[in-house]
């Protein structure tokens, strides 16, 4: 089979999960999900030797072949990595959540189909070489997930983290389809391949710096970065094994792969390097600021997903530097790459095994309130065993992965001044130590985390439940993963030539043609005296006296103004678009018939007349004139006075008859203008008209004004003066500038030898122009039944007869 | 003549708009009674006002008027009629109903507001 269906692996089994849940009501449905994403693994895992000497895989199918749209499965390091890390946690995140959510009180299949549909999602974001397919897969994970943060919907706070991620990712998906666009019509190709194969000519285009933009909007969302990261948090509602998958290990990443996916394409640009390293940088520094404010273990959690995700970020900016350094430089920005894919490795292992450990705290205490939890050291051992490992490692301390990581983000933020290009030499010393203070920070809070929780006095009253241990088979997971995180510290060049080489090889193409070339050897002593050493010793004490000191200024963070926050920024924006569009549409939406006729009318007016200007259209011709006769005046002034009549009256009977007058004038117009057969339906029709007003106007009140003011009327006198002048500019421009003759000759010449008749205007009527005829008799049969409808039917019968009653 | 008519239906439009901007259905009514007048005569006016002899085949007549712009303003007058006649109806019914001929109380229902 080819690996391309393997994406939808995940998708097709989550059609066949809500008949297990309804059949197999004994056996939690987890279970049998757990077969989708272990299989996975293990077919991914046969990729990992094939592609040691740099080779890369390709398997796709026709999606709209006539659009040149098509599902590609590409493989390669990087794109490897990260389906290996989606499978290999989804099994996890599977395994825990089975015995996380209770299979009676839950509705599992919800859950499961969600997760499924997410897998399916992750798998096509990582492996798409098709850019439309790319945003497809893009925009089913943040469908996926919103459902699984709303899974509990019928609490407000979930609804509402649901909707805000949504809003958000979204709009950074859209973003980025714009950017998608404008590459794909830059580059005449939607391959991801191609693309990169011309990125020399495409740095020169354009339009190249707005697809840079769009496409790192998208990421920047995605990834929850400066000034996006708000959805995160509120995100946290989700059941803790979402929040572990998705928003510690995968989605989160998305932004992160796809910056690291198009650093080929856009390392040329100073903008690039700029914005997501600075944007990285930012985001860390402040992510790790503002954990320690939170009392929620997954609100410390989210927020230190945050900033490890802007460590990332900032250290896939320093790899594109590499592209202006080359190779041969051995400067530290060839290894930035390197350490940002191996930090995402670390991060995905001990986040999500710290999420893991926060949802099993919730589980078996019932509160995740930092301020009453404590002391659950000797009662769950194992659990905070693991959440001691977790947290070392996040904080960056030997003997745990975090530490490597760490080391090598130091070392690449100290060399990023040494880059003489785009004015790095001058700004670049806040680099490191931007860096610095938010690994200070990023210690104190992994020690807040676990030790607030953990050690202190056990507060038994204060928690819902009685707190024990957790069953074997939540601890399996987060287990699993703590193992990791100190295996890797151990043996970390062997994740590192079989995962990391050929990931870095896919993002730096312009340095290595094979993973091998690649001469980074992890290690995890530098030596005495190396800046590294003393900033890594800094950091240690300097967190650790902030971390005794911590109730003395943690109280600081409620003195921060709440309006400042970006929360507020969006809720106000929320507001503002709801309440704003709202009365906006209140100001012109009046109700009123008058206004939407003033609309109109100001409308024609206006784009009639600046038309006509505009174009140098108006035109007053005295050739072909019909002559004027002296009894044509004077029907010219009985139906100017008819008019006028009708304005002024003010009895209905006048104004019926003063239309009827001007009726009547046009009739005699008619006769004057050789046509018989108008003369005589007008005639005919103006009596029936006329007699039909006085029929109904018995039944109708006085012709009433309702008190108009003067000003009222001045505003109507002046649109209708203005729509007025308007007919009589177009008029005159449009009778004196004919451009065609008239067809009605050969009306003229065939009507008797062709059609058998005399009076062409009957002929035309019923044998040339015979449909119209049709149709207006369609039009009349159809107003005489509605006049028959309004009059006979009458269903709001009961409600008259109350009216009635009440009068 | 044809500017002398131009003139004469800019002023019948903007009396019929002037109209239809009142309050009163009556002479919303009435306003698009005088904008199919208007109209129809606009139709004739662009058609062109020359001509000896109406549109009807006799021996010696080179220069007939337009019959075509005559076909369409007679299937105009016949459907304004339709439309004006329903709307009479409509009139009638609503004063009926609603108890105001007054435009500006006509504004949907107090859950609409």
């Amino acid at each position: 089979m080819p690996f391309v269906y393997f994406i939808f692996i995940p998708m097709l089994a989550a059609i066949l999960i809500p008949f297990l849940y309804k059949k197999v009501r004994s056996i939690h449905t987890g279970w049998f999900v757990l077969v989708v994403p272990v299989v996975l693994f293990g077919l991914y895992t046969t990729f990992v030797p094939k592609l040691q000497n740099g080779d890369t895989y390709t398997s796709s199918f026709d999606w709209i072949p006539s659009l040149d749209i098509s599902f590609i499965s590409y493989i390669d390091g990087l794109s490897l990595l990260f389906s290996l890390l989606i499978t290999g946690i989804g099994a996890l995140v599977v395994l825990y959540s089975i015995f996380y959510l209770d299979k009676t009180r839950e509705q599992l299949h919800n859950f499961y189909v969600y997760l499924l549909l997410f897998m399916t999602a992750m798998l096509g974001v990582v492996q798409s070489d098709h850019l439309i397919s790319l945003y497809f897969f893009w925009e089913l994970t943040s469908i996926s997930s919103f459902l699984l943060i709303g899974y509990w919907y019928k609490r407000d706070r979930s609804r509402f983290g649901a909707l805000k991620s949504m809003m958000i990712t979204v709009f950074g998906g859209l973003m980025m389809l714009g950017g998608f666009i404008l590459l794909s019509i830059m580059g005449d190709t939607y391959s991801i391949r191609e693309l990169i194969a011309q990125a020399p000519e495409l740095a020169n285009h354009k339009w190249f710096i707005w697809s840079l933009i769009l496409v790192l909007l998208g990421a920047f969302t995605k990834s929850a970065q400066f000034p996006f990261y708000i959805w995160l948090p509120d995100a946290m509602e989700a059941p803790t094994p979402v929040s572990a998958y998705l928003h510690s290990a995968t989605m989160v990443k998305a932004g992160l792969y796809l910056v690291a996916r198009f650093t080929p394409l856009y390392a040329s640009s100073e903008w690039w390097i700029w914005l997501v390293t600075g944007t990285g940088l930012l985001t860390l520094f402040w992510g790790s600021f503002f954990a320690l404010k939170q009392t929620d273990l997954k609100g410390i959690l989210a927020f230190s997903t945050v900033s490890q995700l802007g460590l990332i970020m900032s250290l896939l900016g320093a790899g594109a530097i590499s592209f202006h350094t080359g190779v041969e430089d051995n400067s530290i920005f060839k290894y930035a790459a390197f350490a940002a894919i191996f930090h995402l490795v670390n991060h995905a292992t001990f986040k999500g095994s710290l999420f893991m450990i926060a949802g099993i705290v919730d589980h078996e205490t019932g509160t995740r309130d930092i301020r009453k939890l404590g002391g659950l050291m000797s009662i769950m051992p194992v659990t905070f065993t693991i959440a001691l490992i977790g947290s070392f490692s996040m904080a960056g301390l030997p003997p745990f992965n975090g530490f490597l990581s760490k080391e090598m983000f130091l070392s690449g933020m100290l060399s990023i001044q040494n880059f003489d290009l785009f004015a790095f030499a001058t700004w670049g010393i806040l680099f490191p130590i931007i860096g610095w203070i938010a690994s200070v920070f990023t210690f104190v809070y992994s020690l807040y985390f676990v030790f607030r929780t953990f050690t202190g006095k056990y507060k038994p009253d204060l928690l819902p439940k009685k707190a024990h241990e957790a069953p074997i088979g939540m601890l399996i997971p987060p287990a699993i993963l703590g193992t990791l995180v100190i295996a890797i510290f151990f043996v970390p060049n062997l994740i590192g030539d079989y995962l990391v080489k050929p990931a870095v090889m896919a993002m730096q193409p312009f340095l290595y043609t094979s993973p091998s070339e690649i001469d980074i050897h992890i290690s995890a002593w530098h030596g005495f005296f190396e800046p590294e050493l003393l900033m890594t010793l800094g950091i240690i004490g300097l967190g650790l006296l902030l971390y005794w000191t911590l109730p003395k200024w943690q109280p600081l963070y409620t003195k921060f103004p709440d309006w400042l926050s970006l929360n507020r920024l969006y809720d106000s924006l929320m507001y503002f678009s709801e309440v704003g569009t709202n009365r906006l549409s209140r100001i012109y939406m009046t109700g009123y018939m008058r206004s939407y006729l003033v609309y109109m009318f100001t409308g024609i007016v206006i784009l009639t007349i600046s038309t006509v200007f505009i174009k140098d259209a108006f035109d007053v011709s005295f050739a072909m004139l019909a002559p004027i006769r002296f009894y044509e005046l004077i029907i010219v002034l009985v139906l100017l006075a008819g008019t006028i009549t009708i304005l002024l009256a003010n009895s209905r009977l006048t104004a019926i008859i003063a239309l009827g007058a001007v009726g009547y004038s046009i009739a005699l117009f008619f006769v004057i203008f050789n046509a018989p057969d108008l003369a005589l339906t007008q005639l005919v029709i103006e009596t029936v008209s006329v007699a039909l007003f006085l029929l109904v106007f018995y039944h109708l009140p006085k012709l009433n004004r309702h008190e108009n003011r003067l000003k009222f009327r001045l505003g109507n006198a002046l649109v209708a003066f203005g729509v007025g002048a308007t007919v009589t500019i177009v008029a005159l421009s449009a009778h004196s500038q004919k451009l065609v003759p008239s067809i009605s000759s050969y009306y003229e010449e065939t009507v008797y030898s062709k059609a058998g008749g005399g009076n062409i205007v009957n002929v035309i009527l019923v044998d040339y122009r015979g449909f119209d005829t049709l149709f207006e008799i369609a039009v009349l049969a159809i107003a005489s039944i509605g006049i028959i409808g309004m009059i006979k039917l009458r269903l709001t019968k009961k409600k008259e007869v109350n009216r009635i009653e009440d009068k | 003549m044809e500017i002398v008519m131009s003139f004469v239906v800019g002023f019948l439009v903007m009396a019929a708009v002037y109209l239809m901007l009142s309050k009163s259905l009556l002479r919303i009514i009435i306003g698009t009674g005088l904008l199919s007048h208007g109209a129809h005569l606009l139709f004739l006016t662009m058609g062109g006002l020359g001509g000896t002899a109406p549109p009807v085949v006799s021996p010696g007549v080179t220069d007939y008027a337009d019959p075509l712009p005559q076909a369409l303003i007679l299937t105009a007058i016949v459907i304004s009629f339709g439309v004006t006649a329903f709307f009479l109806v409509l009139a009638y019914r609503s004063y009926q109903e609603l108890d105001t001929d007054n435009m500006n109380l006509m504004r949907g229902t107090e859950d609409h507001d």
